[in-house]
């Protein structure tokens, strides 16, 4: 039995979807026009499964102060945040995010990703035990299986199941921290916060919530669902990504609790890694001003999401329960997913698609995420490629 | 307090629902690669068993478990902490 038996079993499972062309798995951008259009198979198309919500990688300010902080301080810190890493502009953008959820502290990591498992593997260890809503991203469950904690899932978006699950953790409901998204990346739908608040409230438990889709997307100043829900003062730890609203790299966890601090630390994601490069950093920061002064972005964003979402239901598709910028077509079959994605390339849109285990209850996804920067006429084309390929 | 029999009929029971399959199950069935079912599946499966027992199964305990018997004895021994 040699290393690379097991690749080439997946290999021969995988064949059918890894012959396709353009590679499903690791669609080309062979050329970048603007945030909403690229070149895909020497073909010009509109991109509509980007994350990029309000459209900032090309916002003049953001380029400005990445540039400048490339000439001022280089490529990249070539060294972790506990060495030779840890620069001004870290440290201003991580007060900059905690005032602008109101907390206390904040700290700033490498990854989206990282954010996620450094933060969860740092709070939480042996003998705690973690809940996590059964549809949350990869990086909570990794971040999980780092804590060495016990892991729970319950119901996706069921509170009841959540009470009954804090129920039988008895006492060791105190020493639980609760997992949640404010925008859930599969089906695009919202956690019920402020019932989930309710719940961790009455059993002594903490609660995190990442907001890595709902970040500049949800709430009159862009914090995400805490801001809709009302309950940033309850919320234990908001997790988020610099990779979607705000069009850089990098992730950040914010709290009212002092002792988030301490991971700096402990959690070896944070510690075991290069820091951001400057200009990462820069544009992010130039980005969450944009974001927090923002309300005609996402008015435009949700009138965008509103249109495309009626128009999809209006074909029939199998959407989400609800309208928001991430918008998912649960379709029956493989063969269907594809022949759907292939006609809408080949038509000139690029949308995400996406198959089980890494999408809910067994079935393949089409993915379309809309972005402020989408014209009018955009959202149109992609209204009417649907129109065509659904008929 | 269910007896390791109950629990197996109980999860024999469930895992003929998920699977949408007539297979004969024992205690030895592995059950991922006999129903063909994913992680995710297995983890759907296990929410609808923990309910059946009231006790909820830690996912590092599901690392160990790949057949029927081996989810009874988890199960029972979460029974006995109760």
């Amino acid at each position: 039995m040699s290393l690379f038996d097991k690749f080439s079993t997946f290999l021969e499972e995988s064949e059918p979807l890894l012959s396709i062309k353009p590679d499903i798995f690791g669609t080309k951008i062979e050329k970048l026009y603007s945030s909403t259009e690229a070149s895909i198979d020497g073909r010009k198309v509109l991109l509509a499964g980007t994350n990029n919500y309000l459209g900032l990688t090309f916002a003049p300010e953001c380029i400005a102060a990445a540039h400048k902080a490339i000439d001022d301080e280089g490529t990249g810190t070539t060294g972790s945040r506990m060495a030779n890493g840890n620069y001004d502009s870290h440290r201003a953008l991580e007060r900059e995010l905690a005032d602008f959820y109101n907390c206390a502290t904040g700290i700033v990591f490498s990854t989206g990703y990282q954010a996620n498992l450094g933060t969860i593997s740092g709070l939480v260890g042996s003998g705690d035990v973690l809940l996590i809503d059964a549809h949350c991203h990869a990086s909570i469950y990794d971040g999980c299986k780092l804590s060495g904690a016990e892991v729970i899932r319950f119901r996706h978006n069921d509170v009841a199941d959540l009470d009954k699950r804090l129920n039988r953790l008895g006492d060791r409901a105190r020493s639980t921290l609760i997992m949640v998204e404010g925008i859930y990346s599969m089906l695009g739908d919202t956690a019920p916060l402020a019932e989930i608040t309710k719940c961790k409230e009455k059993y002594g438990s903490y609660l995190l919530i990442d907001e890595a889709h709902s970040l500049g997307v949800l709430g009159d100043t862009g914090q995400g669902l805490v801001e809709v829900a009302g309950v940033g003062d309850s919320v234990d730890f908001i997790t988020g990504t610099f990779s979607k609203s705000l069009g850089s790299i990098g992730g950040y966890c914010v709290s009212n609790h002092q002792q988030l601090e301490v991971i700096r630390y402990l959690s070896r994601p944070y510690i075991f890694t290069a820091s951001p490069s400057p200009s990462n950093i820069a544009s992010a920061r130039a980005a969450l001003v944009l974001l927090k002064n923002g309300k005609a972005l996402r008015e435009r964003l949700w009138g965008h999401a509103n249109k495309l979402y009626s128009h999809l239901l209006g074909l029939g598709l199998n959407l989400g329960p609800e309208p928001g910028p991430v918008i998912s077509a649960q379709v029956d079959s493989e063969e269907e997913v594809l022949r759907i994605w292939s006609s809408l390339i080949e038509k000139g849109v690029y949308v995400n698609l996406i198959f089980p285990p890494a999408s809910p209850q067994n079935k393949p996804l089409i993915r379309i995420s809309v972005s402020a920067a989408h014209t009018e006429e955009q959202i149109d084309f992609i209204c009417n490629r649907f129109s065509e390929i659904m008929s | 307090m269910y007896s390791k029999e109950d629990i197996f009929n109980k999860v024999s029971e469930q895992l003929k629902l998920s699977a949408n399959a007539d297979t004969k199950i024992t205690a030895d069935t592995n059950i991922a690669e006999q129903f063909a079912l994913d992680s995710v599946k297995v983890l759907d499966l296990l929410m609808e068993i923990e309910d059946d027992f009231d006790v909820s199964v830690p996912l590092n305990l599901m690392a160990d478990v790949q057949t029927v018997n081996e989810l009874v004895e988890v199960i029972y021994k979460l029974e006995l902490e109760k």
